[in-house]
């Protein structure tokens, strides 16, 4: 299973005088996943002995897909989910609006199959769009790219 | 414990008593810096965030009364997934809005306890959609503005409402894209398509006008909404000429939703989002 680490979700660990640290940033604002990781993280240092927990936000820089590993990307197409490509790159201006057909090109992670179609931007959360493979004729997510 | 298997942690039973969708929502700020940076000023900050946030809020609450409506399944995940986004991101300026305020009034205190008349955000956000082409376009006109907003924001002088416009911009950039891409296949569809998608953009647009009428504290904040003009009628020009579809031409309401002038409309939002928190007082879940 992809971990937050991998995920670039936990920035920094630090011990310190009377306990440890934890900095996580959250993927998209609304992720409602933030909480359990709170959650499961004080728990899992406390189980290491650790009496005081410290689980901080940090917001800025915002999170983005570059963040992802290696290792997670392996993880995530290993699960039938494509990886995201490279983060759009942001230039000078305006952000610009585009209309038409998705440009970018989405390889199917069940047959590899270049020629895939977007059917939803969003799927079941946030971070995830929903696409067709016209090859092979399955659906599947993909992880946004942002 | 693990996330290995979602079941069995549902049922793990610790001393942690959450139930399966999570109780006791911890504040979105946990460790960010809560100090108001000097040279800004702690009322207008307070005041600016609750503009941004109760827009936020506000648009999101609609977008969710679209949850079970929409024509089909996969916009009303979308759907679901854009409110989500803005609920994300009105937690977020809430919690900073009661901050500044210094009056400890939390993110749940200031979006269930809050007559209609305290709230800030425009008239656009609360107006309800009779059809989806009403939906999409108020959505098209709500993300490109909210967009170029929250760009600018990214340079605030406030460390966090600089991170939330930077993370926001991000993701309105789709919301945007998804309403955009409805106007055109409704505008460049049918007749009765393009029809229905016409008059829904004539309904919205008399609501713009109060987009871009500045108030003072948004002034003083250095965001005066008259910067962006340009780009979002850039915008709404693209997407309504390759839609084939008239730009309205003026037609402003009166009336200004960040001195807390709403419609009948926000009566009813109101009643449904803050009912059971206020009849349940000092009540946690």
């Amino acid at each position: 299973m992809v971990t937050i680490a991998e995920l670039g979700i936990l920035r920094d660990v630090r011990e310190d005088a009377d306990g440890v640290v934890v900095t996580v940033t959250p993927t998209y604002s609304g992720c409602p996943a933030l909480h359990e990781i709170g959650a499961d993280l004080r728990r899992a240092l406390h189980r290491a002995g650790y009496t005081r927990v410290d689980v901080r936000t940090v917001l800025d820089p915002p999170w983005t897909t570059d963040w992802i590993t290696e290792e997670g990307r392996g993880k995530l197409a290993a699960a039938g989910i494509s990886p995201p490509g490279p983060a759009p790159r942001r230039s000078a201006g305006p952000i610009p609006l585009v209309l038409g057909p998705s440009r970018r090109v989405v390889a199917c992670p069940r047959c590899g199959h270049a020629d895939t179609e977007l059917i939803s931007a969003f799927s079941a959360t946030a971070c995830r769009e929903l696409r067709r493979c016209r090859a092979c004729r399955e659906p599947f997510e993909h992880l946004k790219e942002i | 414990m693990s996330f290995d298997d979602a079941y069995g942690a549902l049922t793990d039973h610790d001393d942690d008593a959450r139930w399966a969708y999570g109780t006791g929502f911890t504040d979105p700020l946990a460790g960010v810096p809560t100090e108001v940076p000097a040279g800004v000023d702690a009322a207008d900050l307070a005041a600016y965030c609750l503009m941004l946030g109760d827009d936020a809020l506000i648009m999101s609450h609609r977008l969710q009364q679209w949850v079970t409506r929409a024509p089909e399944l996969e916009d009303e995940v979308a759907i679901a997934n854009i409110a989500l986004d803005l609920l994300g991101q009105a937690r977020l300026l809430l919690t900073r809005a009661g901050e500044a305020e210094g009056e400890g009034r939390d993110e749940d205190a200031l979006a269930y306890l809050r007559d209609a008349t305290e709230f800030r955000n425009v008239r656009l956000a609360e107006r309800s959609d009779p059809d989806f082409a009403h939906l999409v376009a108020r959505l098209l006109v709500f993300a490109t503005w909210r967009l170029a907003l929250l760009d600018r924001l990214a340079g605030s002088p406030d460390p966090v409402l600089a991170a939330i416009g930077a993370k926001g911009a991000k993701e309105v950039t789709y919301h945007r894209e998804y309403a955009a891409g409805w106007v055109v296949r409704l505008g460049d569809g049918t007749d009765l398509s393009r029809q229905r998608m016409q008059a829904a953009v004539d309904a919205v647009w008399p609501l713009t006008g109060e987009l871009f009428r500045p108030h003072e504290v948004e002034q003083r904040m250095d965001m005066d909404p008259s910067a962006w003009r340009a780009e979002f009628d850039a915008v709404m020009t693209e997407v309504l000429t390759v839609a084939t579809l008239r730009r309205p031409v003026g037609g402003d309401v009166a009336g200004y939703g960040r001195d807390g002038e709403h419609t009948d409309e926000m009566a009813a939002i109101l009643a449904e989002l803050q009912n059971l928190k206020r009849s349940v007082p000092g009540g946690v879940w």
